[in-house]
């Protein structure tokens, strides 16, 4: 690198193949002091006038604004703020035709002047003393992006990863008709050394250098004049596109920045002279990028000259629109002949990166002209200044053989124009190219989405693998310790862990995640379809309070499913054992609560807590469960009713109205019951018939009171409500014929209480 | 105020096409002036049916492709293959020789492949070939320069020549070009050719012959008009000058290679620069820029295996039209040598990159 910057410095200078010699018209161009533009009617300023993302908005319509106050503000660099260029009411914050060749509608502060350009007070920074990121953000705060063209956010480039040894300040300005920059450099070359020295601070680099075409002498002259011994300016020779940056680099020192990389890599770095005043105004002064030289250019133009515009500026204020007559088509262009576009909207604003405004009929500037076949002369090949063949593109590009284009490196065209240029079919080359790289670019995303998409895809398939893994390990894991514990246990335990464990191997069966909604789902439509049913038996309070267990149970369920399938965390054992148990423990309660519905409340307070014990331990599987609770219930009840008389006598009254009052019921149910054949019914009725057996020959060896307890009990039982309803029909005609038998004197007084 | 809407560059070299194949026509006129006055109004009349008949070729297949007449009339490239193909053709071949040539050149090599920029073959020479190959005795026919034949030919009678086979006063070709000496003349090459077979060596034929005494200095004129052609060519940015170079660089090397070899077995290296269709070919035929490669580097390697497929055609091969031949065998070349010829692009390492 120290060879190389001796030999720069020895005066030693480098080309690039291929390159075009456009005939510049810019001695007809103005470069003397340039006048300032303002005052205009409104002000539209996009919030992004660069390359990355915009800032977040500061103002609201109706707002009033200083100049230079922020209109936008981002702490990331890539999003440098944009300011009011001047003093006035922000009318409106709307979409309007942006800078840009598809003069789409983008997001924009619309501003009404108030014509008194009052500033907002601006601090400086003192660069001397400053650190690196006072600066950096002095800069970044002042919305300054590449002036050139492009528009990259300069705090972004100006923080670069590597050491920049050279530093290259571009004053090439190779368009023909731009002579912004050339104006710039004139009359503001000590500005422009300041900002010069603004970013040598920053990046200190062992070289600088300033580049200008060899036709601008005046300029050259001015900025060899401001120049320090520390910089050298350059006078390079007239051939576009040398303003090119990665085209600058290879004339002044011989090296080719990598494909796909930066000029940083190569330690180098190239900054616009428009962005060295703006680096300059914004530390030396404080002040924004509001405004920026343009070169208004073009036979529309009465005198073509450059200005400086507020940005914001819509175009319409600087051209002279009388004179244009609506028949006839003019070009009006944004940008240099070569690399510019035209205009959509004669109300399109000047943005941080407009250099130049060409105005003038479709003689002067070609527009549409006949495309003719292609010769294969090669002249676009010779022109191209990145070496590619531009002939082959074309038919590449043409042809939608994106593969074969990409193959002849496509993506590298620097859209110079040089290839369209010298054309001698006027094949607009440069709009092939420029389709094609959007056309790579987007099946590149595709294909990156499409890749992201099948990742996603294998991922789950091994998250789903391994979570059947791991919980088919989890159940044999908990198989074993289970075994273990009933090894250890009490012979007390062993019928409840036994029960668990059978129901814990129905719950081995490995169930996909996804199964789970179907098992919930189908769980609803038979606590659905028993809840029918249990209306069908007129018994609707037990059938409702199973419905509702059941329903609970599909939606811890289902929450179970729908926390299995949330982020992928290994489940512990236990925690899914505890989930079970919850669910066991939901169904207990609810049986519970139906049973305790069903029974008298004030009835046998020790029978329901005993039989609620039991559910709460054993009752996992619902009808399993059921019966064996209904079973052990029945038999406590009965030994404590044998012992425990006469307590139920004196809290009969109530109980003994119940069961009258579904007297009338009675045969109606009987009827249900006749109809309903299933085997779980004959099950039910046998047990039913059995607890009845038992139930009678208590009752009898006790007072009559006592019976319809029993009758309730039987009910409480049979918690599936088909075998309950039959055996609690059943169980309460016998009751009754009972009762009627003994006790004639109880009058039906709430129906109620059975039916709800 | 109406704002027309395109794409960029919004300004244009003014070099198009159609100037293009002008500036390549006009840089034809020395040549045809100098074959005129070699060989009277035979070449004249041969330029006029071929171009006639090639643009009327081109008018007609556009009609029958529904594409505008006078877009592709305009673009002057049938008018070029036509002046082309005409200036090979013997100056009294039959006219029907001549109409059929541009006939096949346009339909069957240029327009058939797809039109203008889309033939493999360059069109004139493909037309060149198919005339030999078709009508050898017509196609061998060559008058030799005037200067050194028995009769005058003027405008009359190269009319009736070329429309009848006869002369205005009854004298076949045949009898035409009987040279003054009373033998029978073709081509310096060809007649070089006739000489070395029969075992005669190169030195003796062109002593011992009128032709190369007097005639020989006529083809090195006509070959010297094309050479200031396409100086001329080059000097305007139509043509580049790697071609050119690249092809007579060989062809000296190699004739001086072979000369110093077997000096009595081949022609000089001067016959083979300044004889037959050498200048004409170097900066008219093989500078086609449709079936040329069109890389740089390319264009060298294109150049460089005409060269040599020329010195061994007109030394080894069966026919003396070795310029024809080798386009032709070069031109199918060209897509693997564009392929393998690409230039490296900005920013790439060499070798890598491209592929």
């Amino acid at each position: 690198m120290l060879n190389l910057i001796e030999k720069i410095k020895r005066g030693v200078m480098w080309n690039y193949r291929g390159g075009i010699h456009p005939e510049s018209y810019k001695e007809s161009i103005s470069t003397s002091r340039p006048i300032e533009i303002r005052d205009a009617a409104e002000l539209v300023v996009h919030l992004q006038q660069h390359i990355g993302e915009s800032a977040k908005l500061l103002v609201a319509p109706g707002d009033t604004v200083l100049g230079g106050q922020p209109l936008t503000h981002s702490d990331l660099y890539s999003a440098p703020p944009v300011h009011a260029p001047t003093s006035g009411k922000v009318i409106a914050i709307e979409p309007r035709p942006a800078a840009h060749p598809s003069g789409l509608l983008e997001p924009a502060v619309v501003i009404e002047p108030d014509g008194e350009h009052n500033m907002q007070t601006f601090t400086p920074v003192d660069f001397e003393s400053a650190s690196r990121h006072q600066l950096v953000e002095a800069i970044h705060s002042a919305g300054i992006s590449g002036m050139g063209g492009a528009g990259f956010p300069t705090a972004i480039k100006l923080a670069p990863n590597q050491p920049i040894e050279i530093l290259i300040i571009n004053g090439a300005e190779c368009e023909p008709y731009i002579s912004a920059d050339d104006c710039l450099m004139q009359h503001y070359a000590g500005e422009i050394m300041a900002g010069v020295y603004v970013l040598q601070q920053l990046l200190q680099p062992k070289l600088t250098l300033i580049a200008i075409e060899d036709d601008k002498p005046d300029a050259i002259a001015a900025m060899t004049e401001a120049a320090t011994e520390d910089v050298l300016v350059r006078s390079i020779p007239t051939k576009y596109p040398s303003g090119g940056e990665k085209q600058l680099i290879e004339v002044l020192t011989g090296k080719q920045v990598p494909a796909g990389g930066i000029p940083a890599h190569i330690g180098m770095m190239v900054q616009n002279v428009g962005t060295a005043y703006a680096v300059s105004r914004a530390v030396l002064y404080g002040e924004p990028l509001t405004r920026r030289l343009v070169t208004l250019a073009g036979d529309g133009f009465a005198e073509p000259r450059n200005a400086w515009v507020d940005i914001g500026t819509p175009v319409a204020h600087l051209i002279n629109q009388e004179e244009a007559s609506p028949q006839t088509e003019t070009s009006l262009i944004m940008g240099g002949p070569m690399m510019g576009f035209t205009l959509h909207h004669v109300n399109t604003p000047i943005t941080k990166t407009s250099n130049c405004i060409l105005y003038g009929d479709n003689d002067e500037f070609t527009t549409q002209s006949q495309e003719l076949p292609c010769i294969r002369c090669g002249q676009c090949a010779t022109a191209c200044p990145v070496a590619l063949l531009p002939q082959q593109l074309y038919w590449y590009t043409r042809g939608g053989q994106l593969d074969k284009a990409q193959q002849y490196n496509l993506p590298d065209c620097i859209e110079c124009g040089a290839c369209a240029y010298v054309c001698p079919s006027d094949i607009p080359l440069v709009q092939y190219f420029r389709q094609g790289k959007a056309q790579i670019r987007e099946e590149r995303e595709l294909q990156i989405a499409s890749e992201r998409s099948r990742q996603r895809f294998e991922n789950r398939q091994h998250r789903l693998e391994r979570e059947k893994l791991e919980r088919a390990e989890r159940h044999k894991q908990a198989t074993e310790r289970r075994a273990q514990e009933l090894k250890q246990g009490d012979a007390q335990d062993q019928i409840a862990k036994a029960l668990e464990r059978v129901k814990a191997k129905g719950d081995t069966a490995p169930t996909p995640p996804g199964d789970q909604d179907a098992i919930a789902a189908r769980i609803a439509r038979k606590a659905k379809a028993k809840a029918a049913k249990g209306e069908k038996s007129s018994n609707p309070a037990v059938a409702a309070a199973i419905a509702r267990a059941k329903a609970k149970r599909a939606q811890q369920a289902d929450s179970e499913s729908s926390e299995t399938q949330g982020p992928v965390e290994a489940q512990s054992a236990d925690s899914a054992q505890q989930r079970k148990d919850a669910v066991a423990a939901a169904i207990a309660r609810a049986k519970a609560k139906k049973a305790q519905q069903a029974e008298p409340a004030n009835s046998a307070a020790s029978d329901d807590s005993s039989s609620k014990g039991e559910s709460d331990t054993e009752a996992n599987d619902p009808r399993k469960a059921a019966v064996a609770a209904a079973i052990a219930r029945a038999k406590a009840k009965k030994a404590e009713r044998a012992k425990q008389t006469p307590d139920k006598i004196e809290q009969s009254p109530p109980e003994s109205s119940k069961s009258s009052a579904s007297e009338e019921t009675a045969n109606h149910d009987e009827n249900q019951a006749a109809d309903s054949s299933s085997e779980a019914q004959r099950k039910a009725a046998v047990a039913a018939a059995i607890a009845r057996a038992k139930a009678k020959r208590a009752k009898q060896k006790t007072e009559e009171s006592e019976e319809p307890q029993k009758a309730n009990k039987g009910d409480a039982a049979a918690e599936d409500p088909r075998k309950a309803a039959v055996a609690a029909a059943i169980a309460r005609a016998k009751a009754k014929k009972l009762a009627k038998e003994q006790d004639n004197q109880d009058n039906p007084t709430n129906s109620k209480d059975l039916e709800s | 105020m109406k704002l027309s809407i395109n794409s960029s560059p919004f300004k244009r070299a003014p070099l198009t096409t159609a100037d293009m194949m002008g500036w390549v026509a006009l840089a034809c006129l020395p040549g045809l002036f100098i074959q005129c006055y070699l060989f009277s109004f035979g070449p004249l009349i041969q330029v006029g049916l071929t171009i006639f008949t090639a643009m009327l070729a081109e008018a007609l297949v556009m009609i029958l492709r529904r594409r505008p007449v006078f877009q592709a009339l305009g673009d002057q490239s049938a008018m070029l293959t036509g002046l082309l193909l005409g200036l090979s053709l013997p100056a009294y071949a039959p006219w029907w020789v001549a109409v059929l040539g541009a006939a096949f050149a346009i339909i069957m090599v240029k327009q058939l492949y797809g039109g203008l920029g889309h033939n493999l073959f360059n069109p004139a020479m493909a037309a060149y070939v198919f005339l030999l190959i078709s009508f050898p005795l017509s196609m061998t026919s060559w008058t030799p320069p005037v200067v050194i034949i028995d009769q005058i030919i003027d405008f009359p009678d190269s009319v009736a020549l070329i429309f009848t086979g006869f002369s205005v006063d009854g004298f076949s070709l045949h009898q035409m070009s009987v040279g003054i000496d009373g033998i029978t003349q073709a081509t310096p090459l060809d007649t070089l050719r006739s000489g070395l077979a029969q075992g005669l060596t190169s030195s003796e034929v062109v002593e011992n012959n009128s032709l190369f005494q007097l005639g020989h200095l006529g083809w090195q004129w006509i070959n010297v008009a094309y050479l200031a052609g396409g100086l001329m060519l080059i000097q305007r940015g139509i043509i580049y000058w790697h071609i050119p170079l690249a092809f007579l660089c060989t062809l000296l090397v190699l004739s001086i290679v072979g000369y110093s070899i077997a000096p009595d077995q081949v022609a000089t290296p001067m016959i083979h620069l300044f004889n037959g269709a050498t200048m004409f070919g170097a900066f008219f035929i093989l500078t086609d820029p449709v079936s040329a490669s069109t890389t740089p580097r390319g264009r060298i390697i294109y150049a460089i295996l005409i060269g040599i497929l020329v010195y061994l055609i007109r030394s080894l091969g069966g026919y003396p039209d070795a310029v024809a031949f080798a386009v032709l065998l070069a031109n199918m070349c060209v897509p693997l040598i564009d392929q393998y010829s690409q230039p490296k692009v900005y920013g790439y390492k060499k070798g890598k990159g491209n592929d």
